[in-house]
Formats: structure tokens, C-alpha cells, sequence
């Protein structure tokens, strides 16, 4: 099963830069859960532009996180805008998270 | 066994720290294990898994705990990635199941690159039968808040089910770790491997870095005391030569060697030079081989036997080479599969200065039954010699030897390690029935110089010793036999002279209690050939004088012979005369008388005179 809860919201007028993310969790782990919801509090908050997520859950189809590079859960990928990036931990600094992503906290 | 081969696929638990719950484990483990106490032999209460390493394997007596985990610890560069990624590589080649190499310091890429230099074939062996992980961490990668080993672990579980895995090696665990900034999450993390490994089908090796010479894992008490079995691999300097050692620290519900053992990288990887068992085992072989060449064998009784060990010793010049190449090539001459390591001189160099005294190993080397190794002794340990030349005799087994000179092997190192690895090194020949010859250079000559530094003279079969015996502004080789067991030996010191046609050994004179060589037993030789010539003069010239006398003696018997005939002929006229000259005289007397007419003629005449009667 993926949980992915897709929360795609159409982009405003005048914004086109939709980021896509990945997040791989590791089922109902405490870490993951907390993830979930920090990377859930970070969209709301700071991607009002309009964002793609996907969970992946890699007790659930661990062949496809081997493909994809995860090592250790929770990880979160940026898919797009390029470059690619990667971050893992809980997300629980959101500022940190934002940086990694390559988004400013204040980019609306 | 393996996931899903004894249960269905469905009926795997997977909980929420991706562990798989395998329950059929238990009972089939003790299908696995020899029942303690059968067949008499020693309870093994512990399953274990080869891990093919040459060495490793005898001193931890069979290998890895099979399902259980163990740790290899060591400073950087002490080869645990190496030992670990060999298990697999040789559990891969022999068949025996396939790996999972989790690797968190280096990238897949550099590993097959950085085996490269051993003939594992890391690369095609990665797609079937060895999995390789890359678990090193991206340097952009951005850690916000804790992470754990959940995912990670059911990726593995679902691969090593997938290519139905029996090793997991974890390298360098510790970079992981230090990653999560937090003790207590690195705790939390080991206790879930620790769990996870428990409850896998799994083999798993850990490797974790060591600080410093202490050799304890740093911060990760924990980790040893998790696994079963503890591994420390060290480097350290020793005389300026790289020493790398191997020791097991701990290994729970087995016996172990917990000696230091020394090890070193082969071509085939690591391998470790373990003890040979106390017991000696050599089948002793009646079977003699030429030592070379026939005046030698006759020394020796016939030659040496078959699989012996044979020692000359000699100071620089008393050609020892000469020897051990005549020996090499007499075997090769047999047809049989020959070995000449030699030290500090070239392959090249030693057949250009073997092929002046007549004898050719060129042809023998490139028909392929003589292989020449030459290495140079600074800078590498008697143990990497020792390892080296074994894996050439694995290679290509030999049936005889040259190992020239073997004291070599103790300029780099401390003198003890080369005397052990001296000892082994003739026991592991003995052992594969080599027959061996070695040369060691002993420094003084004379009494007592006849001793090397690495005492071997006791373990060897046959000692051929050579000197130079100085007298009257000559050097001349000498040679003799100082032990050879089981066999009746010359005691005699015999000259060893070298020409176009190979070594000869010529008998030695001895005058007034000394033994006389080169050219005073050349001078010997004439004088002595000279008097022969001398008396073979004066006897014929004393021979012809008998002959003539004898000659004479017999011309003389001859003429004597002739007037003794005449005589006797004189002898007989004379008697035959005198009876004529009666009867004429008788007849003469009577005619006269008748012719006077006087007197009757019955008178005697006198026999005297004319007749004429007074």
C-alpha cells in the first residue's frame, strides 16, 4: 500500500514551480510518524505555492526504496525543482528542513 | 534455511521495527546441528560457517557462528573490509549461498574497484551471487532530528530473501551511527540490528573502527558484547616492517586459537598464517631423489630421501646456489614440477650465473616445469614471505624445492618472527612431501659458523656444509656432510671443484695429518703421478738389467755347455787311441818278431814307447 496522500493543491495564478516530494517512512515507527507530520505542518505552513508528496512505506515495498537510494527512514527526497535534494531525521527543524530543500521560509 | 523456504511467504510477520519474525528457526536449527555426544567426537553445541579464508578458518576452528553474529575490529587499514568482504566473496565462488555486503564507508563502485588487486571477479559476482549496498551517506545529505535503522533493515530482509542470502556483513557500522549525534539513539539502533540479526536466518559480520592502539571500539561497548564472536585486526611497525596480526578475542560456546596470529594480503586475499598442529604428521618416505649430482648421492648413502629437508650452509662464495641449481635441475631433468625461490637476486641473473658451471634451467622454465620467484627481502615481513610462497606451492605443487637463501627472510623484522616463520615454512613443505633444499649464510666460517641465525640446522634432514679451506695464498671450497638421518653418510671432507660440466667433488689428500686442496693437491697429484713414472722407469730399466744378465748367464751355460762337449768328444779319442795304438803296437811287435824270425811271439810287449824292447 502507499500511503501517498498526494495533497496536490492547485498552484495560485502566477506561481508555477510545483515541488515534488517524496517522503519514505518505515511503517508506524515513532520517527516516521513524527515526519509525517512535521513535513504535513512544513507544507501547510511554507508551500502555499502548491506541492506533490508522496509516503512511501518501506516495510511495505522495500524493493522500490532499495531502488530509490533510502538508507535510513525517515527520508525525505526533493524531486523537483532541481536540484535534488535529500534530508533525513524526523524534520522536526523546520528551518533546517527548508534549507536542505532549497526553499526560503518565506518563498509563499 | 531461509526465509520463506520452510514457511509460506504470508505468513511472515513483519512488525513495526521491520523485523521479520521468522518462527520456523528454531526447529530448524537443530536439524541443522550434529546431535551433541554421536559418533564420539567432541560436543559442538555451535554451528559454524567457513568463512574460506586460508588460516582464519583453523584457528577459530570452523569459521564464523552460523546464525549468530560477529564483530571485526580494527584501526584503519587493518583489513577489516577486506576479511569481510572475502567471506562473501569466497561463500559466493565455492557456492555455498550468497552475501549482502552492506557498505557505509565506501561506495559500491570503489569497493569492486579497491578488490580489483584480488582475483575474487568481485564484478560478475556481484550480480548473482553478492549483493553490495550502497550505504554511504551522500555528503549534501542533510540530517534534521533522528532517524533509525527500520527501513533500512526490511530492504535488507526483503533482499536477502530475494537472492536468499546466508551472510550480511555491516561495514563500518560506526559511520552510521556517529550520525545520529546521540547516544542514546545509537543504543536504540544496535539493540534493533541486534534484535533484527537475532532473528534472521543470517550469518552477519559487523566491522567497526578502533581507536588507536587500545583496540577498543570506541563508544561501542555494546557491540561487543552483542555478538558472539569478537575479531581484532591490528597493523603496527615492528623493526620498520609492517606487521598486521589477527586475534580473536572472544567467541562464545567454541574453542579458539587466542593466540596473535599474523596475517597478510595475498592474491587471493587474505590469509592468515595459523599454527600448524603441534603433532607432526610427515609420512616418511624410503624413496632417495639425486641431490644433484652422483658423487653427491654417493656421499649421502644414495641420494636424499624423498620429501626431506636438506640445509647447506656456507659463507658468501662457497656456492650454495651452485648446489640448490644443480638439485632444481637434476629434478627437472626427471620431468618433475620444480620451485626456485630465490632472495635479493634475480631469476634472470641466477640461471646467466648457473648456465657458467654447465648448469641450464632455461628450457626447464620456459617448457613451464621450473618456476623461478625472486623477491627482495627489505621491506616486506617473513610472514608475507612465508604467505607468498605458499600460494605459489598451492599453485602449482612442486615435487622439489629451492628456497635461496633463506636467511633472507630475517633482514627485515625481528630475528624471532623469522625463526618462527622459518620453522613453518619447512613443516608446511614437509607437509605437502616437497622434497627441500635450502641455503642459509652462515657469517663466520670455521667451528661454530657452521650454525645459522634461524636455527634451522635441527630441523633439517640432511646438512651439507660448505667452507673454504685457505693454505699457501688459496681458496678452496670444501665439503661436507655434517648430518643426514637415516641414511649412512660419508665422513669424508671432499674438495669441491666447479667447471663448464657442472660442481664434481675430488678426494682430498691428506699429508702429515692435513687435508691438502687445489693446487697443492694438483702438486700432490703430480708428484705423486712423477714418482710413479719415476718407478715405472727404474723397474723396467732394473728389469732390462736382469733380462741381459740372465741373457748373459745363458750365453755363458751355452759355450760352457759347447766346451764341455768337446772335452768329453777329446775324452772319448783319447780312450778309443789308446786301445788302437795296443792292438797296432800288439800287431806291430808281432810282424817285427816274425820279420826277425827270432823269438816265439809269446812274450808281452811293453805297452810303452815305440815298442823297441831293451
Amino acid at each position: 500500500m502507499k500511503r501517498s496522500s498526494a495533497k496536490s493543491k492547485s498552484p495560485p495564478a502566477g506561481l508555477t514551480t510545483v515541488v515534488v516530494l517524496r517522503l519514505y517512512v518505515a511503517g508506524g515507527a515513532p520517527n516516521s510518524m513524527q515526519a509525517i507530520a512535521n513535513l504535513e505542518s512544513i507544507c501547510a505552513q511554507y508551500l502555499k505555492g502548491g506541492h506533490k508528496l508522496e509516503v512511501v512505506d518501506v516495510l511495505e515495498d522495500p524493493r522500490r526504496a532499495m531502488a530509490e537510494g533510502v538508507l535510513v527512514t525517515p527520508s525525505l527526497t526533493k524531486l523537483s525543482p532541481q536540484p535534488v535534494a535529500q534530508v533525513v531525521g524526523n524534520l522536526s527543524d523546520k528551518k533546517r528542513v527548508l534549507l536542505a530543500l532549497g526553499l526560503k521560509p518565506d518563498v509563499a | 534455511m531461509r526465509w520463506g523456504t520452510d514457511r509460506l511467504p504470508h505468513t511472515r510477520i513483519i512488525d513495526a521495527h521491520g523485523s521479520i519474525r521468522a518462527r520456523g528457526r528454531r526447529r530448524v536449527l537443530q536439524k541443522g546441528r550434529p546431535k551433541i555426544g554421536t559418533k564420539g567426537t567432541l560436543a559442538r553445541p555451535l554451528s559454524k560457517l567457513l568463512t574460506g579464508i586460508r588460516g582464519f578458518d583453523q584457528l577459530s576452528d570452523g569459521g564464523f557462528p552460523r546464525y549468530r553474529t560477529s564483530l571485526l575490529v580494527g584501526g584503519p587499514g587493518a583489513g577489516k573490509t577486506v576479511f569481510a568482504l572475502q567471506c562473501l566473496v569466497n561463500a559466493a565462488k565455492q557456492h555455498r549461498g550468497a552475501g549482502i555486503f552492506v557498505a557505509f564507508e565506501e561506495s559500491s563502485n570503489q569497493i569492486i574497484a579497491n578488490s580489483a588487486t584480488f582475483d575474487w571477479g568481485l564484478a560478475s559476482l556481484v550480480a548473482k551471487k553478492l549483493f553490495l549496498m550502497d550505504a554511504h551517506l551522500s555528503p549534501t545529505l542533510v540530517k534534521t532530528g533522528d532517524f533509525d535503522l527500520a527501513g533500512m533493515l526490511a530492504m535488507l530482509a526483503a533482499k536477502a530473501q530475494e537472492i536468499d542470502a546466508q551472510w550480511i556483513v555491516f561495514d563500518g557500522i560506526d559511520v552510521l551511527l556517529t550520525l545520529l549525534q546521540d547516544p542514546v539513539a545509537e543504543m536504540r539502533e544496535l539493540y534493533r540490528l541486534r534484535d533484527w540479526l537475532a532473528d534472521s536466518a543470517l550469518t552477519a559480520i559487523v566491522t567497526a573502527k578502533s581507536e588507536g592502539r587500545s583496540s577498543e571500539v570506541a563508544h561501542y561497548g555494546f557491540l561487543e558484547f552483542m555478538v558472539d564472536c569478537v575479531v581484532r585486526l591490528d597493523r603496527r611497525q615492528e623493526d620498520r616492517v609492517s606487521v598486521q596480526t589477527v586475534r580473536i578475542t572472544k567467541y562464545r560456546g567454541s574453542s579458539f586459537a587466542a593466540a596473535e596470529f599474523p596475517f597478510s594480503f595475498g592474491p587471493s586475499g587474505i590469509q592468515v598464517g595459523a599454527v600448524n598442529p603441534a603433532d607432526i604428521r610427515n609420512k616418511a618416505s624410503t624413496e632417495r631423489l639425486s641431490a644433484g649430482f652422483e658423487q653427491l648421492d654417493v656421499m649421502l648413502g644414495g641420494g636424499v630421501f624423498s620429501g626431506s629437508s636438506t640445509l647447506i650452509t656456507g659463507v658468501p662464495g662457497t656456492s650454495k646456489t651452485t648446489l640448490a641449481g644443480k638439485f632444481i635441475e637434476a629434478a627437472c631433468r626427471r620431468g618433475e614440477r620444480a620451485l626456485f625461490v630465490s632472495f635479493d637476486e634475480s631469476a634472470e641473473q641466477i640461471m646467466r650465473n648457473l648456465s657458467s658451471v654447465g648448469i641450464q634451467l632455461k628450457t626447464y622454465v620456459k617448457s613451464g616445469l621450473l618456476r623461478m620467484y625472486s623477491v627482495r627481502t627489505e621491506g616486506f615481513s617473513a610472514e608475507e614471505h612465508l604467505l607468498k610462497i605458499s600460494s605459489l606451492i598451492r599453485e602449482e605443487p612442486p615435487r622439489c624445492m629451492v628456497i635461496d637463501p633463506l636467511t633472507a627472510i630475517a633482514k627485515s623484522g625481528t630475528l624471532g618472527a623469522a625463526r618462527t616463520v622459518a620453522n613453518r615454512l619447512i613443516y608446511s613443505i614437509k607437509d605437502e612431501q616437497i622434497t627441500l633444499m635450502v641455503t642459509a649464510l652462515s657469517e663466520t666460517d670455521g667451528p661454530g659458523g657452521e650454525a645459522t641465525d634461524l636455527q634451522i640446522s635441527t630441523i633439517a634432514d640432511t646438512w651439507i656444509h660448505l667452507s673454504y679451506l685457505v693454505r699457501s695464498g688459496e681458496r678452496n671450497r670444501a665439503l661436507t656432510i655434517v648430518k643426514s638421518r637415516g641414511t649412512s653418510h660419508s665422513n669424508q671432507v671432499r674438495e669441491l671443484v666447479l667447471s663448464n660440466s657442472g660442481p664434481s667433488l675430488s678426494d682430498v689428500y691428506t699429508a702429515g695429518g692435513e687435508v691438502l686442496m687445489g693446487t697443492l693437491r694438483w702438486e700432490k697429484e703430480a708428484e705423486e703421478s712423477a714418482k710413479q713414472l719415476r718407478q715405472r722407469a727404474e723397474f723396467n730399466h732394473k728389469r732390462r738389467e736382469l733380462e741381459f744378465a740372465a741373457a748373459s748367464t745363458r750365453a755363458r751355460i751355452a759355450s760352457l755347455k759347447t766346451d764341455l762337449e768337446r772335452q768329453r768328444a777329446e775324452l772319448t779319442f783319447y780312450s778309443g787311441e789308446d786301445d788302437d795304438h795296443t792292438a797296432s803296437s800288439t800287431r806291430r811287435a808281432g810282424e817285427l818278431r816274425r820279420r826277425r824270425g827270432g823269438d816265439p811271439a809269446e812274450a808281452p810287449v811293453k805297452k810303452s814307447g815305440n815298442g823297441a824292447v831293451k
